[in-house]
């Protein structure tokens, strides 16, 4: 039984990591198809893709947006959340559902209706179209996130502070936000996450300036090449770093 | 003047949801029931676009083709996800199970699109499922599996099992061992303790995770464009298609409305069970 347990999980441990395995291998091949046989390695296309000015400018362009608009959907977010969790207000259940709809909904519909509402009213697509797009989905996620922190345990400190005379505005910044740190910055960092990896908003709102998952689609209609899977792995290889970082600096210290 | 503290803090961000996501829906319900003469979308209240989604044999295959592949996709991925977030919660030692559940989701974090291409590396006529089962003499001729629905299938079921294996292990963890015990200690076996006692303790967790699944894959663009082919369109791809081909803003409008309708329905149907807010 217990064998046959660990079997199934190195079985489905080998599903999960194949396709990744398989990306990574090939991001080393010499040739110039990705397929078997593996002959190499080469870091060439490392280099093709490292020299590629259009990649590279997609790759600014989806930092800088994921950076910006996982900033404003935290602010609005912990805002919102921070009120509705302190205060009692008429028609709070009814707010609390419209900040997480639009996690319910498909982000091609999302996109969709943005696009029309911002042809109507004669906006192009452009990075801002996607980074208002990029808030609007990541929004719900920071709100929920940061109204389940908000516990009650929190309050007397709050009380404290306005009792010693701090303004609303320094109990927020200086009791509440670094008492809930580690979940905030856990929300932010998978909104960074999610814009960064978002395509059809990204693809539908852009045009010249477009973000890195919408260039490397782009790369894909001209077939397979090892410089998809250089590209691949870089974007991976700087994820895991991330996460890696995110659970030993961030979680890590939330539970010590 | 405090009174209105609260409220201020709040309407920035409903004031965004309000203008970036509703009204754009507003605007696209009005632009589903609008219609396109020429190059030029007449506005008024016509059903011509939904008749067409629901008459137009195309159309309604794609969202036959839509539910066929997510239902697939979501009974399969649980299937497998169950048991391996079973085994992680109850077999793996208590201090290498936070590492072996984020091995299990390391492959989240490649990119999307790329994730799916890698499926294509893995499963193309030259990939290496078929180099692998040819130099083993086991097939003669490369099998056909990109540009097929199970190519779609296999690359949802990747994703989804990773999904899946966190939401049902974060919901395994949270059962006190002493339920499984007494259920032990009146007698049950393996089996029957499992299927009386912890299956329905963790429905809530199963059914959220299912639901995530049904929104994501039913809405998906990427996954069938990249790996499915051109034999069979899912919705999405054929709400893509208006856009690109004609510019038929309408009839893209309409079926996405359908596509809304479709996830709402899923969500009255498991909302007793569901436990959106605690992901």
């Amino acid at each position: 039984m217990r064998i046959a347990g660990y079997l199934y999980m190195a079985v489905l441990y080998g599903f999960i990591f194949l396709p990744v395995g398989v990306l990574v291998l090939f991001s080393f091949q010499e040739g110039r198809l990705p397929v078997p046989p593996f002959n190499g390695p080469s870091l060439k296309w490392y280099g093709q893709v490292l020299g590629d000015r259009d990649l590279m400018a997609a790759l600014l362009n989806s930092l800088v947006l994921a950076m910006v608009s996982s900033a404003i959907a935290l602010v609005l977010g912990f805002l919102a959340a921070h009120a509705l969790a302190r205060h009692r207000l008429p028609g709070s259940a009814l707010m609390r559902g419209l900040l997480i709809a639009p996690m319910t909904v498909s982000y091609l519909i999302i996109a969709l209706g943005l696009l029309t509402l911002f042809n109507r009213i004669g906006l192009g697509p452009s990075l801002w179209a996607t980074g208002i797009g990029h808030v609007v989905i990541n929004l719900p996620l920071c709100f929920a996130i940061a109204y389940a922190a908000m516990g009650d345990h929190h309050i007397s400190a709050e009380r404290a502070a306005r009792d010693l005379g701090a303004s609303e505005a320094r109990v927020l910044w200086l009791i509440s936000v670094p008492m809930l740190a580690p979940p905030l910055l856990a929300a932010y960092f998978l909104s960074v996450t999610f814009s960064w990896d978002e395509f059809i908003i990204a693809f539908l709102l852009t045009r010249f300036e477009v973000t890195l998952p919408v260039e490397i689609w782009s790369m894909l209609r001209s077939g397979l090449s090892p410089a998809t899977n250089a590209i691949g792995s870089l974007v991976f290889l700087v994820s895991v770093v991330g996460v890696v970082a995110m659970e030993i600096f961030v979680l890590r210290k939330a539970k010590a | 003047m405090p009174a209105l503290r609260p409220y201020a803090m709040i309407a920035p961000a409903l004031i965004w949801v309000g203008a970036f996501f509703l009204a754009p829906f507003g605007v696209m319900i009005a632009v589903s029931l609008s219609r396109l003469e020429g190059r030029v979308i007449v506005p008024g209240l016509f059903p011509d676009n939904y008749i067409r989604a629901f008459t137009d044999p195309s159309l309604v295959k794609g969202l036959v083709v839509s539910l066929e592949i997510t239902a697939l996709v979501t009974v399969i991925s649980l299937a497998l996800a169950y048991p391996l977030a079973w085994i992680i919660a109850m077999r793996v030692p208590a201090r290498f199970q936070r590492l072996a559940l984020m091995l299990a989701v390391l492959p989240f974090w490649t990119s999307y699109v790329v994730r799916s291409y890698a499926w294509l590396l893995v499963l193309g006529q030259k990939g290496v499922v078929n180099s692998t089962l040819m130099t083993l003499g086991l097939i003669a001729e490369p099998l056909q599996i990109a540009a097929t629905r199970s190519a779609t299938v296999i690359g949802f079921v990747h994703f989804f099992v990773m999904l899946l294996t966190l939401t049902i292990y974060s919901s395994l963890i949270q059962l006190s061992p002493n339920y499984a015990r007494a259920a032990a200690d009146l007698g049950a076996g393996a089996l029957r303790t499992f299927w009386h006692v912890i299956l329905p303790l963790t429905l809530p967790g199963v059914v959220t995770g299912a639901f995530l699944t049904f929104v994501l894959c039913i809405g998906d663009y990427i996954t069938p464009q990249i790996l499915g082919g051109n034999n069979e369109l899912t919705l999405p791809q054929l709400i893509m298609l208006q856009l690109g081909r004609r510019g038929d803003f309408p009839l893209a409008s309409a079926l996405s409305v359908i596509l809304m309708g479709v996830v709402t329905l899923a969500y009255l149907g498991c909302a007793k069970w569901l436990r959106l807010d605690r992901v």
